[in-house]
């Protein structure tokens, strides 16, 4: 789960990691109110879940107090790649004396939490990992120690992006409260681009952004709640609380799947034919019949469907339980499109018995069924 | 004719007195798989399904001699069961279970992994010998005794491969589901050298997925290591960036890890790619005489 930079410097705050003061603004009023109370000059940062925000304009100083308005209106204006900016940050301007790039990071290849640095802050990490890989440093450390990193442990990294020790020594300190950070809130990022020295020494965490494990959710209710419902799709979200995991596209064919792999082979194999798929649905591994009525529901909201395709592969999920949920769902909903239906595995002849007598369009390959919709899909 | 697993090994369930545990295990006993018992805390001494149960992973294995152990038991509850395993003389766990937070898992790794237990999953659909012996969820009737090799990071898309392959009269030699998880216990590039050794493992089919950069691993090491040909199938062509398709490791971050990107390098490292299923065995037989 993506949390705002406003929302991850609180965290920040909470656990000691310095970072400005900072007020968020939906409206001018408030943005004006803000600018005040800080004192000019100040930074405004629009609050959205995409990267390249100050390409986009969405990150502006403003010296003159005449400016805080137009440019406060101008960036709550914005839309950042397909994302409206619904909220701003507005935050002292810092007198940056140097600037690196820090964070602590899932890395999955090798299994174990790491320490990513460059003394060139501000940057496209990625960028610089590609083109000069050797300015990356990293340091791995193992799930155990993250609670309590020990001093020792950090101060040789953190002497590699500041030679002056008093700052070395901040940046070991906020290391280690990055460890802990990640470790108690379930993190799969913390990230820092940039850490800055201020005019005065003083080692601060200029920006913010955390990434949420969502396996690891539901044991911190607190973080839940930080979600911007703004920014995700609602079906998206509430497809999830009923088990389902659903994701919309541009296509014209409903698709309904048991299984991750196979509803992503189910997509790629319709595309292969010639169609486009209308979502990403997995009804997941349980039998329950009110599942697939629900996966209808979400799959028929989108005018754009022309065709739906079942491919259900049964193992743990039971073929008469999706008939039955088919049944259920063509009684209960009116389903103004054709269903191509492929089913095998676990309980198939019972499942098919079931299915007699209705109009759906049966395949025995998952292939025959994604040539079936492409050619419905592909008819205006 | 197999690795890992094979007709001898003896498997101890951990959760199996929960719903999807008790199904499970008879389900593998029907197979044929040698279950000699199962763990739930607080009801050793009891039975179920005619196996003792027992406190403990190290109890069981003491008293059994149980070489794997295989996990039902739900998320909330899995760092703790990963963890007792760790503390026993078992060889290998299968953790089925899926929705486990990932610091819980890479804790659970780092203890299996100081006591040298191998760790499958989790959220995977296990490993079977056909024939021999089936440790986790898959269907087993789909299987067929053989010489191809299955390393999946998926459930029902292997299921689907497994049975394209057994229609084309292509049986297997043991078939692994990894599991979809960012950290998995065991990745493509920690199987395909058992693989490689198996003299009774002829080819070796890789199903991957977007996410992470664990194919690439894989393509480099066949390209350079390994004699046996390994045929690849990659899903996710279709899937946006910045999505997680259902799987809590399958999402594209960045241009390395879409499905497109791992064709086009396992394709330069030589590993003939099926676009649609129905490829597979085809691939696969023109490789294996």
């Amino acid at each position: 789960m993506k949390i705002h930079e406003y929302q991850a410097k609180e965290l920040f705050r909470a656990c000691g990691i310095p970072t400005p003061d900072g007020a968020v603004a939906t409206t001018l009023a408030e943005a004006q109110a803000a600018a005040q109370k800080l004192g000019l000059p100040i930074v405004i940062k629009a609050q959205v879940h995409v990267g390249g925000r100050g390409k986009a304009g969405g990150v502006k100083v403003v010296t003159d107090p005449k400016q805080v308005v137009p440019v406060a209106e101008k960036i709550l204006a914005l839309t950042i790649k397909d994302l409206p900016v619904r909220k701003v940050l507005v935050t002292p301007a810092a007198n940056i004396a140097k600037e690196v790039y820090l964070s602590i990071l899932l890395d999955r290849g090798a299994r174990k939490v790491v320490f990513i640095g460059c003394a060139d802050g501000g940057v496209e990490i990625e960028e610089t990992a590609k083109t000069a890989p050797e300015k990356i440093l990293r340091l791995e450390c193992s799930a155990k120690e993250l609670a309590n990193l020990p001093k020792d442990k950090l101060l040789p990294f953190a002497g590699k992006l500041f030679s002056d020790a008093s700052q070395a020594n901040q940046a070991a300190d906020i290391m280690a409260k990055m460890g802990k950070l990640f470790l108690e809130k379930d993190c799969s990022l913390v990230e820092i681009n940039p850490l800055i020295v201020d005019d005065k020494g003083q080692v601060i965490a200029l920006d913010a952004k955390v990434l949420l494990d969502d396996n690891a959710l539901y044991r911190h209710p607190e973080l839940v709640t930080l979600r911007d419902m703004d920014s995700e799709d609602a079906d998206e979200l509430n497809a999830k609380e009923v088990g389902l995991s659903f994701i919309r596209l541009e296509g014209s064919i409903g698709c309904m799947v048991n299984g991750a792999g196979l509803a992503m082979a189910t997509m790629d194999t319709i595309k292969h034919f010639g169609g486009a798929p209308a979502n990403f649905l997995d009804v997941g591994g349980s039998s329950d019949p009110k599942k697939v009525v629900a996966a209808f529901k979400y799959i028929l909201k989108d005018p754009a469907i022309k065709v739906i395709l079942i491919n259900i592969f049964g193992g743990i999920t039971r073929c008469d339980d999706i008939a039955r949920g088919i049944l259920a769902s063509l009684k209960e909903l009116t389903v103004p499109v054709p269903i191509v239906i492929r089913l095998i595995g676990t309980n198939e002849a019972e499942g098919r018995a079931l299915l007699k007598g209705t109009d759906l369009i049966p395949a025995e390959t998952l292939e025959q069924g994604a040539t079936k919709a492409a050619a419905i899909g592909a008819k205006s | 004719m197999s690795i890992l697993i094979n007709a001898d090994t003896k498997v101890i369930v951990q959760g199996i007195t929960g719903r999807d545990g008790s199904f499970h295990t008879g389900q593998m006993i029907e197979y044929g798989t040698k279950v000699v018992g199962g763990v739930t805390p607080g009801k050793g001494g009891q039975t179920i399904l005619d196996r003792p149960i027992f406190n403990s992973v190290a109890e069981a294995v003491a008293a059994t001699g149980a070489d794997v152990s295989v996990m039902y038991v739900p998320a909330k509850f899995a760092k703790a069961a990963m963890l007792d395993a760790a503390n026993s003389n078992i060889k290998m766990l299968v953790a089925i279970t899926e929705g486990v937070p990932t610091l819980d898992v890479l804790e659970a790794y780092e203890a299996l992994t100081a006591k040298g237990i191998r760790l499958i999953g989790p959220n995977c659909p296990g490993l079977i010998t056909p024939g021999q012996c089936k440790i986790g969820i898959m269907p087993g009737p789909i299987h067929k005794p053989g010489n191809i090799g299955v390393i999946s990071r998926s459930g029902t898309l292997t299921y689907e491969i497994v049975k394209e392959l057994t229609d084309a009269n292509l049986g297997q030699s043991t078939c692994i589901g990894i599991g979809g998880d960012p950290v998995i216990g065991s990745k493509f590039i920690d199987l395909l050298p058992l693989f490689e050794a198996d003299k009774d493992t002829k080819a070796v089919v890789m199903v991957g997925e977007i996410g992470g950069q664990d194919e690439v691993f894989a393509a480099e090491y066949v390209k350079t290591k390994m004699t046996k040909p390994v045929i690849g199938f990659m899903a996710g062509l279709t899937a946006p960036k910045g999505k997680r398709m259902g799987h809590a490791g399958a999402i594209v971050g960045g241009e390395d890890d879409t499905a497109a990107s791992k064709i086009a390098k396992l394709e330069a490292a030589g590993i003939p790619v099926a676009h649609v299923i129905s490829e597979v065995a085809k691939l696969v037989k023109a490789r294996v005489a």
